[in-house]
């Protein structure tokens, strides 16, 4: 896979601890004044020529939203947030659609290749016979800033009824489909960043995979976060129809800059009868310098519903940027016997702040969950396990698996753990185990005898102490994820 | 220069909760290139923290002596670089790597002192079946390579999987920290034949031991007894012979 192995190359051009990936691309931006007000949102579905329904969805998400205060409840510290102090909109300028890759802004495309994953190369892959045997191709539905910019492989998910778009074409071109789930998994007014995302959300990625039907790609969207200023907003939905299935892969990384940069996301997940969805994250925004300046602030709801029988859909991430992470992948499992699973690694370095886990919430009969997390600690950051297991009376046979282990690097960073069980049915099963421990110094002497230096003994460690979640990545992330627990630790021991 | 390991008037201390405890009191030691030396003496007498720090584990430290290899100061090198020169640990009590896949350690580990060496790293093909080969020969389950490092090995498996790993990283000098112990007859002569297919005129190896049965088949050069942290008693093979029969109580009240 060229752009995979670029990727990789990418990141491990990163041999220093500092974040190269801090470059701004010179393109001119369609951008909207400061603040936010219902103006801004009329402007925001003008520019996006949206239908009246999407503007009034809009508008109530905003009423929602100022009724509503910033949660506190989440062990993270940071300055207050002043949301009339940042832009909401912005767009390329842009000539009518580009019908190609040539007609798109050549500026766009080095970004790209810095980033690792040149378009050229996937337009290349599209034509691409893949012989038998070799892995399946990749889609990337690139995500620059606010507006997707060029979306490749759309022909070969085409004649397999796959639609794989930005929502903002979505609400035009499959109203019916968006209208129906929008919202639906994350209600506008679910907490005080989905309302957010709800009134001013620009893009994002609209799934839909149709009965029966077995996705023939792996979906990948590259976000990357480029304007001064400007929040990222993004939206994602995903349906899979009765017995179909999809893998959705999501990568980001993002330049340098000195202001917090706001990014609340909302992820919405649905999946019929004995459909399958596997959503995989590595998140690797700028953590901000070594004491904590000027990091992205991540305020993600991600959540998906289990509403058919037998249905599974599994969340893996991979977070080792951002200054402060607010992220907890959920699963409602109503179908009967559907299954739930939520595997992550959360990194966090220097001044780092993460407050990540999951919930499980079993309504159905014999649903399960597996929740798998794995928390690193080093400098002098912090980071939490969040998580729920509710039971609902109805969801008799219900079982629930739960494992969170801490490593600490260092004496100066803290690991904590909150688990919250809640079950209303006698027959449930919850189990949860939990362990904090240390790179133990017997481990660095055995490795280093061997002729490992201390950061190759410490990435080792670190990648067999999260070898449960990595082995559950797609091969080509999981390959940049190792890398990327390796960089993110850097300088953290010794 | 011409010595391969020379070790002379090595002192050496550790931290134990505060106090700075001597355990090391002028070691003199000197091991010629092709040969194997034994160090025999009662618990506590300073042989484990010796190999300790030959390797350079940072918990201890020399205070007075020097010790040097191939002619270059041992003392001043990382772990890692005395790996790569040659020098390999076979621990008393190897350590579990959760997570991490043996096969990959291993490869890890052998790319990286080749490297270190400027030889071409092995790709996962080659070095598979030479890990294998490796393997079959120390009548390891071929599974091994796919488990965890140590990770739920018994005490046999764990003593094979360090002479596994010596074997594939061909070290010049070896230490054998009790390598024998807890392992049954047939496992001891196969760990003993291990070490005795690496026996070249330009390997040695300082064996750890309490046991004469360990020595019935690797055969020594030179025996020397440690006591209270210095080498009281060097001789031959016949030494260990006595030790076995006679204990060290006799060798100790001459010295005292």
């Amino acid at each position: 896979m060229p752009a995979v192995t670029q990727t990789r190359e990418a990141v491990e051009k990163l041999g220093q601890s500092t974040y190269k990936w801090g470059f701004e691309t010179d393109i001119e931006m369609d951008m909207a004044p400061k603040g936010l007000n219902e103006d801004i949102i009329r402007l925001i579905s003008s520019r996006k020529e949206e239908p009246e329904w999407m503007l009034e969805w809009r508008l109530a998400a905003y009423k929602t939203w100022q009724a509503m205060t910033e949660p506190k409840w989440a062990k993270v510290g940071y300055p207050p947030i002043d949301y009339q102090d940042a832009h909401y909109y912005a767009a390329p300028l842009k000539k009518p659609g580009p019908k190609s890759l040539d007609e798109v802004d050549p500026e766009l495309l080095r970004t790209y290749e810095k980033l690792g994953i040149p378009l050229h190369e996937q337009a290349m892959l599209a034509g691409v016979e893949v012989p038998e045997g070799e892995r399946m191709p990749v889609a990337v539905d690139a995500v620059f800033d606010s507006v997707s910019v060029a979306t490749t492989f759309r022909k070969t998910l085409e004649e397999a009824g796959v639609i794989f778009c930005p929502i903002s074409e979505a609400v035009k071109e499959h109203p019916d489909l968006v209208r129906k789930y929008l919202g639906t998994v994350v209600p506008a007014g679910d907490n005080f960043f989905s309302a957010l995302n709800s009134a001013v959300f620009t893009d994002g990625s609209f799934v839909y995979v149709p009965k029966g039907v077995r996705c023939p790609m792996e979906l990948s969207t590259y976000f990357r976060i480029n304007a001064k200023n400007t929040g990222q907003f993004e939206r994602t939905l995903i349906v899979v129809e009765e017995g179909a299935s999809v893998s959705y892969l999501e990568g980001c990384t993002a330049p340098m800059r000195d202001e917090n940069q706001l990014h609340a996301a909302v992820v919405e997940l649905v999946a019929m009868d004995d459909a399958s969805i596997k959503y995989s994250t590595v998140q690797n925004w700028y953590p901000g310098d070594e004491d904590g300046r000027g990091g992205i602030y991540n305020f993600v709801t991600k959540r998906g519903i289990c509403r058919g029988a037998r249905s599974k859909i599994s969340w893996t991430q991979v977070e080792t940027g951002s200054a402060i992470t607010w992220k907890y992948p959920s699963c409602i499992l109503q179908g009967e016997g559907s299954v739930g699973e939520f595997y992550s690694v959360a990194v966090t370095n220097n001044r780092q702040q993460a407050d990540t886990g999951t919930k499980m919430i079993h309504l159905g009969r014999n649903t399960r969950s597996t929740i798998i997390a794995k928390t690193i600690s080093a400098g002098r950051s912090d980071s939490t396990y969040r998580g729920l297991v509710r039971v609902q009376p109805k969801a008799s046979g219900a079982r629930n698996f739960t494992q969170c282990d801490s490593l600490l690097i260092g004496d100066q960073c803290g690991a904590h753990t909150v688990p919250y069980i809640e079950s209303r049915n006698m027959n449930a099963r919850i189990e949860h185990e939990a362990t904090t421990s240390k790179i133990s110094e017997d481990q660095l002497f055995y490795c280093r005898q061997r002729g490992l230096s201390e950061e190759d003994a410490v990435g080792l460690i670190v990648n067999g102490f999260c070898r449960d979640v990595l082995k559950e990545l797609p091969m080509e992330f999981a390959v940049e994820a190792q890398k990327l627990l390796q960089i993110s630790l850097e300088g953290s021991v010794g | 220069m011409s010595q391969f390991l020379e070790i002379s008037g090595l002192c050496a201390q550790i931290d134990a909760d505060g106090q700075e405890k001597q355990i090391l009191r002028g070691v003199d030691l000197s091991i010629p290139p092709g040969e194997v030396h034994v160090i025999m003496g009662p618990n506590g007498s300073g042989k484990s923290t010796l190999s300790y720090v030959l390797a350079g584990r940072e918990d201890y430290e020399v205070t007075a002596g020097t010790a040097t290899f191939h002619g270059q100061n041992l003392l001043a090198m990382e772990p890692e670089e005395r790996a790569a020169a040659g020098l390999f640990l076979a621990f008393q009590s190897p350590i579990e790597l959760p997570g991490v896949n043996n096969a990959n350690f291993l490869r890890t580990a052998v790319n990286a002192v080749r490297r270190a060496r400027g030889l071409e790293e092995l790709d996962a093909v080659a070095f598979l079946k030479m890990a294998r080969e490796a393997a079959k020969a120390l009548s390891m389950a071929p599974d091994m390579l796919k488990r965890n490092v140590n990770v739920g090995f018994s005490g046999g498996e764990k003593k094979r999987n360090e002479v596994l790993q010596m074997t594939l990283l061909q070290p010049t000098f070896a230490i054998l920290d009790e390598t024998d112990s807890g392992l049954d007859v047939d496992a001891l002569r196969i760990v003993a034949e291990g070490v005795n297919r690496l026996r070249a005129p330009t390997f040695s190896a300082l064996v750890i031991t309490h046991h004469q049965k360990l020595l019935d088949y690797l055969v020594p050069d030179r025996i020397h007894v440690m006591a209270r942290g210095r080498i009281i008693l060097s001789g031959g093979p016949e030494l260990a012979r006595q030790i076995d029969q006679e204990g060290y109580t006799k060798f100790l009240a001459e010295v005292a």
